[in-house]
């Protein structure tokens, strides 16, 4: 429909929409978080739903302690790798359309534990993630922010045609390989399939001198 | 209550134990007391029943990774050799000899009193060596904060405390195979590019991508 006439009909109390304006304005106003967090950035996802931030005007405050229930996997914290399957098997167990968001340096990329034996260096190594919010820990402002960013990209989404959302997509998976512990690392340390290494940028000669 | 008046007291109360001061040359002085493992548990008890010790609180235990190494020492040696007239002539020469120190690991146990208010009393423990003999007796019988910290030293060093009741990896998950906190273990390999690398991360990169970085 066009815009225009929307907007005019609109002023004239009448209200035109389409099913997949419906549909999508359903999915972003109720996005219920998984319950749970693992390290600082849970603290600070804890102060985002009390009062000062109230989460819950983003329809966002529900925050499910079954994996079933839930709508969106906020991975707040340092992922160990001990810590990393449980992880990934519960965000096996949500049904789709599922979201997440790696909040803070550790969940994106290991953080100040990077070069460290036992963490996992970002779940975006195992899970596909909608939004990355940095910050050791992000403020709560920051984690609103990404929440509403995560709003824009469902009210954006088109339900037919190649772009369409991967739970409307049959041949996209819904689960992800869960990984198991090996002798030395976790078993595989990465899913090719969800990430891969990110391309190498020019070292300067004098760095390796 | 320093060590050297601590050291007769307990050689006194725990007849045939062998212990021995070992110094921290730094500024805080915190000398340790190495005890033997056979007498690891008369001691303890010893300390912490001891009415003028009462060492009741057990507040870190912790290990220590020593490699085997080399210890060089100047010794003077008197030697044959060629004088300036060619005539063999006996000189004192100095020479290094080197001793190698075989490896072994440690558990460090830091002491004190709640009930007469003084501490730290810091005892060692050392295994016979890295691999087989890395036996040593647990002291949660007689201090039960070190349930957690020996299983903890067991996870990270490898250091096997008999009599522990719940002897299990703590930080690691079970199947794990290395000893991350012991110097010579190898990381696994997960390496992954960073724009900012320098030192050992440097090292890595050029490791993995060679003459193209």
């Amino acid at each position: 429909m066009d815009e225009a006439l929307k907007t005019e009909l609109s002023r004239q109390g009448i209200v035109a929409t389409t099913l997949q304006d419906l549909y999508n304005w359903g999915r972003r106003s109720s996005l219920w978080p998984l319950n749970f967090g693992l390290a600082c950035c849970a603290i600070e996802m804890i102060a985002t739903t009390m009062a000062r931030y109230d989460m819950a005007r983003f329809g966002a405050e529900v925050f499910r302690p079954s994996p079933r229930q839930a709508d969106l996997m906020i991975v707040a914290g340092t992922i160990t790798k001990k810590m990393a399957p449980q992880v990934v098997r519960l965000y096996n167990q949500m049904p789709e359309p599922k979201y997440v968001i790696s909040m803070g340096a550790c969940a994106i990329s290991g953080g100040p534990f990077k070069q460290g034996y036992n963490v996992l260096k970002g779940i975006d190594r195992y899970i596909p993630v909608d939004i990355y919010i940095p910050g050791c820990p992000p403020r709560p402002e920051a984690l609103i922010d990404g929440l509403m960013a995560l709003q824009r990209k469902i009210d954006a989404q088109q339900l037919t045609g190649p772009t369409r959302p991967r739970h409307l997509n049959a041949d996209e998976p819904s689960e992800f390989i869960v990984p198991s512990f090996g002798a030395h690392d976790l078993e595989p340390s990465q899913n090719p399939g969800v990430w891969q290494a990110p391309p190498l940028v020019n070292i300067s000669p004098a760095a390796k001198g | 209550m320093t060590l050297e008046t601590l050291q007769p007291e307990i050689e006194a109360g725990v007849p045939g134990c062998r212990l021995e001061i070992v110094p921290n040359p730094s500024p805080s002085a915190q000398h340790s007391l190495l005890i033997d493992a056979e007498h690891a548990l008369p001691i303890a008890k010893f300390l912490r029943d001891a009415p003028h010790l009462r060492l009741d609180y057990l507040s870190n235990v912790t290990g220590i990774d020593w490699p085997a190494r080399e210890v060089g020492e100047k010794v003077k040696v008197k030697k044959t050799v060629d004088g300036p007239d060619g005539k063999p002539v006996e000189q004192e020469v100095e020479e290094v000899q080197k001793t190698l120190i075989p490896g072994y690991l440690e558990a460090v146990y830091h002491l004190y009193s709640m009930e007469l208010k003084h501490g730290p009393v810091i005892l060692r423990m050392r295994t016979e060596d890295r691999d087989q003999g890395v036996h040593l007796p647990s002291l949660n019988s007689v201090w039960r904060s070190a349930d957690f910290q020996e299983r903890e030293i067991f996870d990270l060093f490898g250091i096997v405390f008999d009599g522990h009741p719940d002897l299990r990896r703590l930080l690691m998950w079970e199947g794990f195979e290395d000893y991350p906190m012991r110097r010579d273990y190898v990381e696994p390999d997960d390496y992954e590019y960073e724009p900012t690398a320098h030192d050992e991360v440097l090292r890595k990169t050029l490791q993995h991508h060679g003459e193209t970085a």
